[in-house]
């Protein structure tokens, strides 16, 4: 198969950024994009040229490292998989591919198709965690937690944290993946005890990284790789109402 | 706790959805009001007699005007954090995204729509009517009593101008309301995967029984002239009572 690919080159962070044409040719069905971008980059390090930077590492689906605004979809055309998942079977022979890097305030382009996601750290390091030690494996049945709660705990944790959500939104928001991570703790009786404190403390940094507020168009929910449900929003907005309430 | 609602992404949305839901009331009651009017035209003017310048009347206008400017002006609040937050550098490519509403992207431009018609529908019909009353004078620009409901329709809809203004708003009323109204309890909470198709249908049977009530209201004045002869009946005998009473002064 042969593509034309018009990808963000940005020199670096400070730089104004354009897009530029590449050709590649002879790409089997089978290659995934990941690799093709490494054909590409092969053949321009052939010829001199500097290769494309973009994020990627496990390359299985499960780190969230991968981004990639792919004509127009974040993780591209395919549903619930992300980028490094998806195959050049999905697109047509001879085809454009525009390919841009995740575009939101609070994710600065770093070079050429990376962005700097810390933000998303920084709201995880604002209360995404259970501060108790909780030891070793508990014994399988010592404390009882219904299969649903469970269910819906696990369906939210499923989120790697890859920034297609805020990218996705046309307000920047990031409250899919603060609610993923809120929900995900708050169906567990261990995570349980520190929810109102969580709800806050995420939602407080969340809104001083500058990410935008959700006005629950479902746009997040549809490119989500994990496909993570906005109903985990409503939950996350319940906590923190109902925890503002209680202060 | 109280500024929250002020400096809080989620804060500032309750507002928006607390805001919505008592203004989604209100179309309600001011709907089902309406169509007193398509019943008997009299029994109309005694509902706007009942709801004129008394001070229940003017109490619920005003908190109803709060209302509305609180739900515009965080609108615009909201909006531009959103837009900075989305950053200066636009996607190239864009597509719909598969489930994602016209309407729920769209919500201010709508809301501005909604805002532009609320105002020609006070200069209509609330500065002709509640208005007069409180500044002290018994006719209004037109002539009419400011009590005359159902004469200020007539004429009001016998213009056929008025009648494709008063539908385009609705229309971009019904759109605001399809995604508000399924929005508010998304933003309170209330709502998960088994109750968004209840609430979105629930959404789109109030937006839809909101804009009919009124819709039905200005089709029948303009299309039926029956209506227009009651509502001027009843000006008729506004004008033969107060000529009666002025002849019972004269006397």
């Amino acid at each position: 198969m042969n593509f034309t690919l018009k990808i963000w080159r940005q020199k670096d962070a400070k730089s104004k950024g354009e897009f530029k044409t590449y050709q590649v040719e002879n790409i089997s069905a089978d290659t995934s994009f990941l690799e093709m971008l490494d054909i590409l980059n092969n053949d321009l390090v052939h010829k001199g040229e500097e290769p494309v930077a973009f994020d990627h590492d496990c390359r299985e689906g499960i780190c969230g490292m991968c981004s990639l605004h792919i004509n127009g979809h974040a993780h591209g055309p395919s549903q619930a998989v992300t980028t490094c998942q998806m195959y050049m079977r999905k697109f047509k022979d001879g085809s454009t591919i525009t390919i841009e890097p995740w575009r939101s305030a609070a994710f600065p382009v770093i070079k050429d198709l990376v962005v700097n996601r810390g933000a998303y750290d920084e709201i995880l390091q604002a209360g995404g965690y259970v501060s108790v030690r909780t030891n070793s494996v508990p014994d399988g049945n010592a404390i009882p937690i219904p299969k649903a709660d469970a269910d819906e705990s696990m369906d939210a944790a499923a989120c790697v944290g890859c920034g297609a959500c805020a990218a996705t939104c046309k307000n920047g928001s990031a409250m899919l993946f603060v609610a993923a991570r809120v929900s995900s703790l708050a169906k567990l009786p261990q995570g349980r005890v520190e929810g109102a404190r969580r709800a806050k403390a995420m939602v407080a940094k969340m809104d001083e990284l500058g990410f935008g507020n959700c006005t629950n168009t479902g746009a997040c929910q549809a490119q989500c790789p994990k496909q993570i449900s906005i109903a985990h929003i409503a939950r996350l907005n319940r906590e923190f109402l109902a925890a503002k309430l209680q202060d | 706790m109280s500024c929250f609602l002020c400096n809080s992404s989620l804060g500032k949305k309750l507002v928006m959805s607390v805001t919505g839901c008592c203004l989604v009331l209100f179309l309600l009651f001011h709907m089902a009001m309406n169509l007193v009017a398509l019943v008997s035209p009299e029994a109309y003017n005694m509902v706007c007699a009942f709801l004129g310048a008394n001070w229940y009347a003017v109490v619920a206008t005003v908190g109803l005007a709060a209302l509305v400017v609180l739900h515009f002006v965080y609108a615009f609040i909201l909006t531009l954090n959103n837009y900075k937050a989305r950053g200066s550098q636009r996607y190239a490519v864009t597509v719909n995204e598969p489930g994602v509403e016209w309407a729920s992207k769209n919500m201010l431009l709508l809301g501005v729509i909604v805002v532009l018609g609320l105002l020609l529908h006070l200069c209509h019909f609330w500065s002709k009517m509640m208005l007069v009353e409180l500044m002290g004078q018994h006719q209004n620009a037109l002539g009419f009593e400011p009590t005359n409901g159902a004469a200020l329709i007539a004429f009001t809809f016998s213009k056929w101008y008025n009648v494709v203004l008063y539908l385009v708003w609705l229309a971009a009323l019904w759109l605001h309301l399809n995604h508000g109204v399924w929005s508010m309890f998304q933003t309170v909470g209330w709502a998960n995967d088994t109750w968004y198709p209840r609430l979105k249908c629930a959404a789109k049977i109030v937006s839809t029984l909101v804009i009919l009530g009124f819709a039905a209201v200005i089709i029948a004045y303009f299309v039926c002239p029956c209506y227009a002869e009651a509502a001027l009946e009843t000006l008729g005998a506004a004008e033969a009572c107060t000529d009666a009473c002025c002849a019972g002064h004269a006397h």
